[in-house]
């Protein structure tokens, strides 16, 4: 199962032509995404790692539909590109692109919201349904089949935690990046969510930090809605107040957003809070079914 | 990037948002001018604090020797990161009431959101919820009439009132989207006699987007340090400890910090050098770090976009060209780890693999220097 892709997944690949892009296409189809094209204005004709390019994404689309798209394109154009894959039907959009401005955003969300697709970022390393499908840029080898579902707002120390479960052979279902944006179109309820619905998927880490308000909805979902067992950890405990941590979300403001408020409500909707990224694996084995 | 008061003022003032009269001053004299000129005046320290109330920026004068005193008094104030070099001196206003309206970026609906209330001024932020009227705006309607309607049904006010905020708050809207504002906030909106006045004018213009705005100056209340980091794209925040770190992502550095406070240490900054940076960049964040004289180098590398071999490189031509003379605590996993291994080995740094590893190291160091 897994949540949002699966293996039969058609993605393509906005600004696929790039250094990153193209790298980054490589990279997803050693892990057997089904990319089925790339989009570069001014470059049809070309294969990047044998993938066609297309000028549009409507005219990648008349070739053949997909239904995700992964936007590597520098911020100042990010929104053209994201509105037109937008326009053009796609319902996964994946946005790595950092330092998008706020309200380029806020229209593509909107735009989005109006279409009924998904955003995941800005500013995300993408999603994975380990060992089905990857749209993003983490390392593959840290992505293998398992039982437990991560969601993240930020890349690198997701990579750290999900490396730990590797490690103690604990494979993953999805793992979903939020982005370290403060507009950000999927948030720890909406994956949670998706997660509740998935057989395989049997528990959830979630992997949180200091700033806005998204932990502390996480906490009440959880208390409400929520069946499956949860691990957390989150990171800024020794941020002080009002130094932004650099991504926009993690800054302390008003007393909200802190370490200690979103801590607290997690323990109190019964979501164990892991105090160092080493001690997750063994928490989530204890809370899967089978372990003592 | 925050704006100075006068400056948001300048731009309510092009959108047709009333403002007090006033004048720009940069000396008691000039202060005791512009008083002579305006009566009873408000003299306002122009800095980025938010408590500048509080601490004594802002002072009432009913004549020109009371201006030029208080005036004197305020630009020897000191606001922490910056003195005060520009006041802005202003007609005292007669105030009815003290409202608040604010626009601002909301991250749970992903959208701008209109924030007014009938309680403004210094307790803002104690106003209750249900006394604090939220209006989410989808952008791609724009602010409407039917907004106003409804907020000030909310609010419980009409008449006169509602036709001032049907004028006020399509203008603040505009500018808000127009400027690719994160934060502006008019607290106190005054009600007087004339109507509504913006008091004060709190503007946060969104930095991934302050390319689009080349006309605005540069305002920074950042350190030297900080400012330097920023030249070089780099993430960095100055604290108070003695272990320098250094991390690949916002997430991942936070960890470290944390971490480090964990096993009892203390770091001296947050520095996080971004995904994929190239060995130049990275030797960049290397030398600004070793400037600060840190007494250990704490560096916590998990490679996805990062290669550990570029990482090890710079480390290497840092060590070799400028000399890196105090202890080092290196952990290095991921893109290229067997390179990058290789080539510390060659300058003598033995890296670590586990994160704990490597900061229980750090601490330790930490301890026998």
């Amino acid at each position: 199962m897994a949540i949002y892709i699966n293996r039969d997944t058609r993605v393509l690949v906005q600004g696929i032509t790039g250094r990153q892009g193209s790298f980054h296409t490589g990279q997803m189809l050693a892990y057997g995404t089904k990319i089925i094209g790339g989009v570069s204005p001014g470059k049809s004709g070309q294969l990047v790692e044998g993938v066609p390019v297309y000028d549009t994404v409507f005219a990648a689309m008349e070739k053949e539909l997909a239904e995700a798209s992964v936007i590597f394109i520098p911020a100042s154009l990010a929104k053209d590109a994201a509105l037109e894959a937008l326009d053009a039907g796609i319902k996964i959009l994946v946005l790595i692109t950092e330092h998008i401005p706020l309200h380029d955003a806020m229209e593509i969300m909107a735009a989005a919201e109006a279409r009924g697709a998904t955003v995941v970022g800005p500013n995300t390393f993408g999603l994975v349904s380990s060992g089905l499908c990857k749209i993003g840029i983490m390392p593959n080898r840290y992505f293998i089949a398992g039982p437990v579902g991560v969601v993240s707002r930020s890349g690198t120390l997701c990579y750290e935690i999900v490396g730990h479960l590797t490690d103690n052979q604990i494979g993953t279902t999805t793992v979903v990046g939020l982005g370290g944006d403060r507009v950000v179109g999927l948030h720890f309820i909406d994956v949670l969510k998706k997660f509740e619905q998935d057989e395989e998927t049997k528990a959830v880490i979630l992997v949180g930090e200091i700033g806005g308000s998204a932990e502390e909805e996480a906490a009440a979902f959880i208390t409400s809605t929520f069946s499956k067992p949860v691990v957390a950890y989150l990171a800024g405990r020794s941020a002080p107040p009002g130094k932004r941590m650099g991504h926009a979300g993690a800054i302390i403001e008003r007393g909200r957003g802190t370490f200690a408020s979103k801590v607290k409500a997690l323990q109190e909707a019964g979501v164990a809070v892991a105090e160092l990224p080493a001690e997750v694996p063994k928490m989530i084995d204890s809370l899967l079914p089978g372990s003592n | 990037m925050k704006l100075y008061e006068h400056l948001g003022k300048k731009l309510f003032f092009r959108y047709d948002i009333p403002i007090p009269r006033g004048k720009l001053a940069e000396s008691a004299t000039e202060a005791a001018e512009a008083a002579a000129d305006l009566g009873e005046v408000v003299i306002k320290a122009q800095v980025l604090s938010g408590k500048r109330g509080k601490a004594g920026g802002i002072a009432f004068a009913s004549d020109p020797d009371e201006a030029y005193r208080e005036a004197k008094r305020i630009l020897q104030m000191d606001f922490g990161t910056a003195g005060v070099s520009k006041l802005l001196v202003e007609e005292k206003l007669n105030i009815e009431q003290e409202l608040y309206l604010a626009l601002t970026v909301d991250g749970t609906t992903r959208r701008p959101v209109v924030l007014v209330s009938l309680d403004g001024g210094m307790d803002v932020e104690d106003v209750p919820e249900e006394r604090m009227i939220r209006w989410p705006v989808d952008p791609s309607i724009g602010f409407q009439g039917y907004m106003v309607r409804e907020i000030c049904r909310r609010l419980g006010v009409g008449g006169e009132l509602e036709k001032e905020f049907a004028s006020l708050i399509p203008k603040l809207y505009r500018l808000f989207r127009d400027r690719d504002a994160e934060l502006t906030e008019i607290n106190p909106l005054a009600l007087t006699k004339k109507g509504l006045i913006a008091a004060d004018a709190k503007l946060t213009i969104d930095d991934d987007a302050i390319y689009r705005h080349p006309q605005l100056p540069v305002i920074s209340d950042k350190t030297t340090l900080e400012l330097k980091a920023e030249e070089l794209d780099l993430s960095y925040v100055e604290l108070e400890g003695d272990i320098a770190i250094m991390a690949n992502g916002a997430g991942i550095t936070m960890a470290t910090l944390d971490m480090v406070q964990h096993y009892g240490g203390e770091p001296a900054n947050f520095l996080d050098f971004g995904g994929g940076a190239d060995t130049k960049k990275t030797a960049q964040a290397l030398e600004l770090l070793l400037g600060t004289n840190p007494r250990v180098l704490l560096i916590n590398i998990f490679g996805g976009i990062t290669r550990c071999d570029v990482v090890a490189e710079a480390f290497a031509r840092v060590k070799e060209t400028r000399g890196i003379d105090l202890p080092v605590s290196f952990r290095l996993v991921g893109t290229n780890e067997a390179e990058g291994r290789a080539i510390l080995q060659k300058v003598g740094i033995e890296s670590f693999t586990t994160m704990d590893d490597a900061v229980r190291h750090a601490v330790k160091l930490s301890r026998a220097s």
